[in-house]
């Protein structure tokens, strides 16, 4: 392999990897607020991805984006106020089942609006050829536009569960519901917020990475999956890990073309998902005793 | 401040409290003590709002508390210790009182939260020196001072500890009773839940004595100390004679 098949393999991946990481991350903040995997999150990608779409035709791009993500918080929003919030005491079961029958639901509706066309935001500077060159590095700048949005909003997260005063809520909320009750948190709020900050994240995923994958009305459930196994990989509820294992799956897949043909890309990250659940359910960075005191 | 007539609930088919009426007055410390499946724990949840009442009237500083939820409790200036301590475990102690503060934030502002927690630091030495420390780290007598801190940090006007004492070290124990009669000697209000019958007996006003979700005794607590069956029943003494 050159040097520059090696460097072209390693940006793809990276690129995947991050909205992998992304979709991971918007996982692990549900599960931590719930204890429940939210299975529409892929679709929340779909949607802020073909929102953003529908809407530049009116809208200059940024604007189109933060209205797709603005819409797709909302729809988070709903999805938990409408769904979730009046079950008393729901078991895991029912909560897995709702958020499957809603990712369906969304799936659908997407295939109503816009039909099954594959459909794609604008290049946000150039268009599909434009290439920086760093030596060996050939990098679109819609990569960097990936990298630099998936960076910030981790790093943003970071923050924001560790420096303020809700993200501190959340996070007593995930560790011990009750006692963050008995502070007098509002433990039912940071449900329906942890909804919505996740569903913004993928939105936004799903609005950079669209001029790159396209979008179409079931592109959530190949992203959902891939997000799903990074999650598992980095063990459930730890981010920071999450986004290692997102990055590693999106490099592992891109290099795997080098060995097996590109149709069985997909199957790269279901038997590694495989592979984990046999070998370490509890992650790559996760132990049974740090499962215990998850944090985000 | 709280008054409880005619309480009964439960989990599930399962009735754990009959008919239960009691009351606590401001500035006192009214134990209730009891052995293992009494229904102790249940009576403060009830209280705290973690569980509905099947039955009956639960009022707090003339409120009508029946069907409160314990976020709103804890607005109320109702809050509980639990018990097992339940502290954040995967964050820090300073984090852990911040959250207990996060009500007296909203009422009275950052500046507030900060004197408050200064006053827990005074109270709790040992907080202030592992204040950065995880609370999943800490002793279990160290836990049990995070939990009333942060219990406190709230500035309620009752407070309810269930089974502050248990899986402690006798001499932690006594420290903990210590600075439980401390609080009321700063006009603080508590309802102590107990297995411990002595030492929660020793420092209380009033007690009384759950059996099989039942009020059986209630009392001073000096006579409660004197009573022939509690003696028997929880203080471990066999009368002879």
């Amino acid at each position: 392999m050159s040097l520059e098949l090696f460097f072209q393999y390693l940006v793809a991946g990276i690129t995947y990897g991050a909205v992998y990481a992304v979709v991971a991350v918007g996982f692990n903040i549900i599960y931590n607020s719930t204890g429940i995997i939210n299975f529409a999150q892929g679709e929340f990608v779909m949607l802020g991805g073909m929102i953003a779409i529908s809407l530049v035709q009116w809208l200059p791009l940024a604007w189109a984006i933060a209205a797709a993500v603005a819409l797709t918080m909302l729809i988070g929003a709903l999805m938990e106020l409408c769904c979730i919030r009046w079950l008393r005491q729901p078991s895991i079961l029912q909560m897995l089942i709702i958020t499957i029958g809603i990712s369906i639901l969304l799936r659908e509706g997407a295939l109503h609006i816009w039909g099954e066309g594959i459909r794609s935001l604008p290049y946000f500077y150039g268009d599909a050829i434009t290439a920086w060159t760093f030596g060996p590095v050939r990098l679109s700048p819609q990569v960097v536009w990936v990298l630099l949005a998936c960076g910030c909003m981790v790093a943003a997260l970071h923050l924001f569960f560790n420096r303020s005063t809700l993200g501190r809520e959340m996070r007593a909320c995930a560790v011990n519901r009750t006692a963050a009750a008995l502070c007098g948190i509002k433990t039912r709020n940071m449900v329906t917020l942890s909804f919505v900050l996740s569903a913004g994240m993928g939105a936004l995923a799903g609005c950079m990475i669209s001029p790159i994958t396209y979008t179409q009305y079931d592109s959530g459930a190949a992203l959902a999956l891939k997000g799903f196994t990074a999650a598992i990989l980095g063990g459930l509820g730890n981010s920071m890990a999450a986004v290692a294992a997102g990055l590693l799956l999106g490099i592992l897949e891109a290099f795997s073309i080098t060995l097996v043909p590109l149709a069985f890309q997909d199957a790269v990250a279901v038997s590694l998902l495989l592979l984990i659940l046999f070998i370490k359910p509890h992650g790559l960075f996760g132990s049974s005793a740090v499962a215990r005191l998850k944090a985000f | 401040m709280l008054t409880i007539r005619n309480l009964e609930s439960g989990y599930g088919q399962l009735r754990v409290l009959k008919n239960i009426s009691l009351h606590v007055r401001s500035g006192e410390i009214v134990a209730i003590i009891g052995a293992n499946g009494a229904g102790k724990t249940t009576l403060v949840h009830v209280v705290a709002g973690l569980l509905k009442p099947w039955r009956g009237d639960l009022f707090f500083q003339e409120e009508d508390i029946t069907r409160t939820p314990a976020e709103v409790m804890a607005a109320l200036g109702c809050v509980l210790v639990p018990e097992g301590r339940q502290v954040f475990a995967s964050m820090s102690v300073e984090d852990n009182l911040l959250l207990g503060g996060s009500i007296l934030r909203k009422r009275n502002g950052t500046a507030a939260l900060r004197s408050q927690m200064e006053q827990q630091y005074a109270r709790f030495p040992v907080l202030q020196a592992r204040r950065s420390q995880l609370a999943g780290t800490l002793s279990g007598g160290e836990q049990q001072m995070l939990a009333m801190a942060r219990a406190l940090m709230a500035k309620p006007r009752l407070v309810m500890m269930d089974e502050p004492s248990t899986g402690l070290a006798p001499l932690i124990v006594r420290e903990i009773f210590t600075i439980i009669a401390q609080l009321r000697a700063e006009g603080n209000t508590v309802l102590l839940i107990e297995q411990n019958a002595r030492a929660a007996l020793d420092i209380a006003d009033r007690g009384y004595v759950l059996e099989t979700g039942k009020i059986i005794v209630q009392g001073k607590a000096a006579e409660l100390l004197a009573n022939n069956d509690v003696q028997r029943a929880y203080l471990g003494r066999e009368q002879i004679g």
